[in-house]
């Protein structure tokens, strides 16, 4: 493996064609534009598709045709075009199809700004589109971690038969880092002669499949839903992923964050330790299946004075922390979301104050 | 004695849902006897829209995906783009493709997206229970133009075979109707021309066909079948708008 430079916009194209997936829809939007402008040129290099359509709207349906027909595919957009193609992706999840998401998040909601957010993180984990369904969504903090979760997510969608999402921000697909591209071919893509729409002749079977989201029985749908369910929950069993910073020490406060804003979050702990407060983080790397067992178990450390969310939104994963410390230690949030990235400084300067509020 | 008439491969036994004098069942048969007739059932992907008929992967033996409202355009090109190999046609209303769907259907056919629309208009929302639809004729009465549909207000009926024939891409536009054996004859002649367009892989095709909808028009199937000759036929001109070179 050879480390290259790259800019994580570019890195997450190549990891998708390094995942095996040489079909790519999209629709351009700022700060992700590049993952479109370095595959237009890429993809016809390598033998692959893409086409820039008319719309976000569009490009979601596109997705689903080609996947309902058997094929890996992917895209890549920024809030306001994941929340056009979230119609699609309610589609995509009840047509059971393994397609991919990235959304490089920008400031919202509305226009709001091109600068960096994590102010997708409901629309992410709680559905933006309608119906009962779940995406699997993957947060990572480094271009690195883009290009490794992006190919994990292919194998993650086949597995599943469910849409991905790699929700990163703007700094992540504007900044510049190495990354390393492993040398081992990608996992060839199951049969999916069972249900996709890819011609009876190419399959040499003579019943005619339906890729559908209609089911007008209440009872059948009802059962549908049973069965989406149940995967959800299998993803909760086997696909929590998160990494813990700091904990082995008695840590008076566990900060939660993750992506961007966890690295931030790395520095200021770094600092505070220096200076003889020790302070623990998890950063969940998976934001659905949320890891609700590993924030449980550490705040539960008796050192532990307070649960402190960190992010770039007005607090909205602290929702899900405050669900899995189910009261046991007090919850706080702290965060910005206009696209500036709250700096260690003001990370140690919140959590002193946290810290020293449940010491009085 | 040899068989004369048979049900098409392409179609299942199922009885369909459409209602007594709707033409959807007619326009289904000649999409499933073009199929057999050019062999390639095993290669086909057809889509189906939100409206009446969004059953109509019932009713064909060939694959099927059902699309959202308005999107069977992009989805036919997301397969078209990923397996050009496959025939692919989207079967659509005028509410899923004139009012939802315009800007796909009209960014496919600029494209040139090497697919096949069949496109049923009978001037009106049937599934929904027949509410006013781009196509609704001027002065026609639905459940949300109830004293007639005032184009002062909502603009003229829009001509989707017009308005896509004027785009500089090639393509093949048709405007047909089955309100008689003589049309149905020359509607059949199209579908079959339409996809051979697409085996060709020579342009993006559309067909589109006047139909009728007795049950939101308030008409006997007779009735309707002489509204359409006499008032849409009027308005909607049959014939080919645009041919490839």
């Amino acid at each position: 493996m050879t480390k290259v430079l790259m800019k994580g916009n570019e890195a997450i194209g190549e990891a998708a064609i390094r995942a095996g997936c040489l079909n790519y829809f999209a629709y351009p939007i700022t700060p992700q534009s590049e993952v479109a402008e370095y595959l237009s040129k890429r993809m016809p290099e390598v033998g692959g598709m893409f086409l820039q359509a008319e719309s976000e709207v569009a490009v979601a349906y596109m997705l689903f045709g080609a996947s309902g027909c058997g094929e890996m595919v992917f895209t890549t957009s920024s809030s306001p075009g994941i929340s056009l193609m979230s119609e699609g992706i309610s589609y995509i999840a009840s047509g059971q199809l393994p397609v991919v998401f990235v959304n490089i998040i920008r400031g919202g909601p509305g226009l709001g700004g091109i600068l960096p957010s994590q102010g997708d993180y409901f629309q992410a984990t709680k559905g933006g589109g309608h119906g009962d369904y779940r995406l699997l969504v993957m947060a990572p903090a480094s271009v690195q971690e883009s290009v490794d979760m992006v190919m994990e997510a292919f194998v993650l969608a086949e597995k599943y038969r469910n849409p991905v999402m790699i929700l990163g921000d703007g700094l992540i697909g504007q900044m510049m880092e190495p990354v390393e591209f492993p040398d081992t071919p990608p996992p060839p893509p199951p049969n999916k002669d069972e249900w996709a729409t890819n011609g009876m002749d190419t399959r040499k079977s003579n019943t005619h499949n339906i890729v559908k989201t209609l089911f007008l029985d209440p009872e059948v749908l009802n059962n549908h839903n049973l069965k989406l369910k149940a995967k959800y929950d299998r993803m909760k069993k086997e696909e929590v992923k998160f990494v813990s910073y700091n904990t082995e020490s008695d840590y008076k406060a566990l900060i939660v964050s993750y992506g961007t804003m966890s690295r931030v979050c790395l520095t200021a702990i770094d600092i505070m330790k220096e200076e003889g407060l020790e302070i623990g983080m998890i950063r969940p790397q998976t934001l659905f299946p949320f890891p609700e067992t590993a924030i449980y178990k550490a705040a539960l450390k008796d050192s532990c004075k307070v649960v402190v969310s960190i992010e770039m939104s007005m607090g909205q994963m602290v929702e899900d922390v405050e669900r899995c410390i189910k009261g046991v230690k007090p919850v706080q949030w702290y965060g910005k979301c206009g696209g500036e990235v709250p700096s260690p400084e003001e990370i140690i300067a919140v959590t002193k104050e946290f810290v020293k509020e449940q010491s009085i | 004695m040899g068989v004369k008439f048979k049900r098409p491969e392409a179609l299942t036994e199922n009885h369909t849902h459409y209602c007594p004098g709707c033409t959807h069942g007619i326009i289904q048969r000649l999409v499933g006897e073009t199929i057999d007739e050019l062999g390639i059932r095993g290669k086909t992907v057809g889509i189906a829209p939100v409206g009446c008929a969004v059953l109509s992967y019932n009713y064909f033996t060939c694959d099927f995906q059902e699309a959202a409202h308005g999107r069977a355009p992009a989805m036919a090109t997301g397969i078209k783009r990923v397996r050009p190999d496959l025939i692919v046609f989207t079967y659509q209303g005028d509410g899923d493709l004139a009012s939802i769907g315009m800007g796909e259907i009209v960014h496919a056919a600029n494209r040139g997206e090497k697919f096949t629309t069949i496109f049923v208009n009978n001037a009106v929302y049937g599934m929904t229970g027949g509410q006013m639809a781009p196509t609704t004729m001027p002065g026609q009465r639905t459940t949300t133009s109830p004293f007639g549909r005032d184009t002062s207000d909502t603009g003229m009926p829009l001509r989707v075979a017009e308005l896509l024939s004027s785009l500089a891409t090639p393509g093949y536009i048709t405007r047909q109707t089955v309100i008689s054996p003589k049309h149905i004859r020359k509607a059949k002649k199209a579908i079959k021309k339409a996809f051979e367009y697409q085996i060709e892989k020579k342009c993006f095709s559309l067909v589109e066909v006047v139909s009728t909808c007795p049950t939101n028009w308030g008409m006997t199937p007779v009735d309707a079948l002489k509204w359409t000759e006499e008032t849409l036929l009027a308005y909607y001109k049959l014939g080919d708008y645009k041919l490839p070179e």
